[in-house]
């Protein structure tokens, strides 16, 4: 590999630091073999099954007992009268089996790394936002922003969602079984994205990276979005991930159009080494 | 590996990285440096090759596939293989000893394995912050 010393620009006098060498470099060993979750993780058992009535209670009491819960060992919590109270079932870092009876109002089930969690009913703004790991399905529908600043993970939504659907996306993946609104995957940087119906105005507007699947009519592509060729690679994995949610169309996967970034957009020269890593 | 790409390159060798540095464009050449992602980020998993670690955890964590590690694949930082850890924001540098297998397939389910023990370990420099940030 060419040293940062050979370079034109160090040359030129125009180096100001090098862009590689920087980051923690640390070395695997077969010492620090850990177990299947976190260390500071809650030792659950699915089978224990605890219920929360959230009917009097306010989100940050609610989200004090699913804390409770998970400390005294229960691995499935239900969450039943959650009435659409903003920022419920969120922050949780662990394994877990979550139901939520009924719907959920703003910010619902963000930063998790984790869980497993089932809406029956709709949710707001910015579901899921940040969601590190986990399965979030929700059966009804939902508003603006659903995954966004998405890193990992599946976000479900077996209805419609608003506008702005993975917004900032920087993993995981999102599958939508209706149609999706205006500027889905907007700066989408990595991920997935799957619309089984249609998407709306500006799909994919400025992503750097990442890949959405459409199945049904794109009213228009955005700044840099562009189609690309459906290979048996990604065939084989829209089957398999629709059919985990039974979203799988009768007619196949065939139809879907696969879109990316065009790349024309891509300004990594220009980026700060600091910010360089920001979009892995 | 035939099928992955780079900034719209199709990437035909898997050592592409370690041989040289992916210094490609005029732009990396002039400074000397590689720039972006050092894999293909779209490069999806062929579950054909899940190692029986993985099928472990998967069972473990209730999943019925890979979940976030469909994000993780094996880079290459500073010529170097590696694997790039979210929660350190760093790269975590494979053992040098170790034998890459010859296909990106293979290569990435090694990352993923590799990065959960990293990760679950009590060594892992997320243990002390979770003790010294954690709210709740």
């Amino acid at each position: 590999m060419a040293g940062v010393g050979e370079s034109v620009s160090t040359q030129m006098g125009m180096h100001t630091e090098p862009l590689t060498g920087r980051d923690i470099k640390t070395k695997f060993t077969l010492e620090n073999e850990g177990s299947f979750g976190y260390d500071f993780a809650r030792d659950v058992d699915f089978n224990r099954r605890a219920e929360i009535d959230c009917a009097d209670l306010e989100p940050t009491a609610i989200n004090s007992k699913i804390r409770e819960l998970m400390d005294s060992g229960h691995g499935s919590i239900v969450v039943r009268n959650p009435g659409a109270k903003h920022s419920l079932v969120v922050g949780i870092l662990n394994r877990m089996n979550i139901i939520v009876d009924g719907s959920l109002g703003y910010f619902g089930c963000g930063l998790l790394d984790g869980p497993t969690v089932r809406i029956s009913g709709r949710v707001g703004w910015s579901f899921g936002e940040n969601m590190m790991a986990g399965v979030c399905v929700v059966e009804k529908n939902a508003g603006s922003t659903f995954g966004a600043a998405l890193r990992g993970g599946d976000l479900v939504c077996k209805g419609s969602v608003g506008s702005r659907t993975g917004i900032d996306q920087k993993g995981g993946t999102i599958l939508v079984g209706g149609d999706t609104g205006a500027f889905s995957g907007f700066m989408m940087q990595r991920g997935r994205m799957v619309v089984c119906g249609n998407a709306g105005k500006n799909l994919g507007d400025s992503m750097y990276d990442g890949t959405i699947f459409i199945g049904g009519e794109i009213q228009d592509l955005g700044v840099d979005a562009v189609p690309a060729e459906l290979t048996d690679l990604d065939r084989a994995w829209l089957i398999r991930k629709l059919g985990m949610y039974e979203l799988l169309p009768e007619q196949g996967v065939d139809h879907f159009t696969k879109i990316v970034a065009g790349k024309q957009l891509w300004s990594y020269d220009n980026l700060e080494p600091t910010e360089k890593k920001l979009v892995l | 590996m035939a099928g992955t790409g780079y900034k719209g390159s199709r990437i035909d060798d898997v050592d592409h990285f370690l041989k040289g540095g992916g210094l490609d464009s005029e732009r990396e050449q002039t400074i000397g440096q590689h720039i972006g992602y050092r894999y293909d980020v779209n490069l999806l998993p062929d579950y054909e090759r899940l190692t029986p670690f993985l099928k472990d955890y998967l069972e473990f964590m209730g999943w019925d596939d890979l979940n976030w590690l469909e994000d993780v694949h094996m880079g290459y930082d500073d010529g170097q293989a590696a694997v790039f850890d979210r929660n350190i924001n760093g790269w975590v540098a494979i053992p040098e000893d170790m034998d890459l297998p010859d296909n990106q397939q293979d290569r990435d389910m090694i990352a993923r394995e590799m990065l959960i023990k990293f990760q679950m370990s009590p060594d892992h420099p997320l243990v002390d912050l979770y003790k010294a940030y954690r709210k709740f």
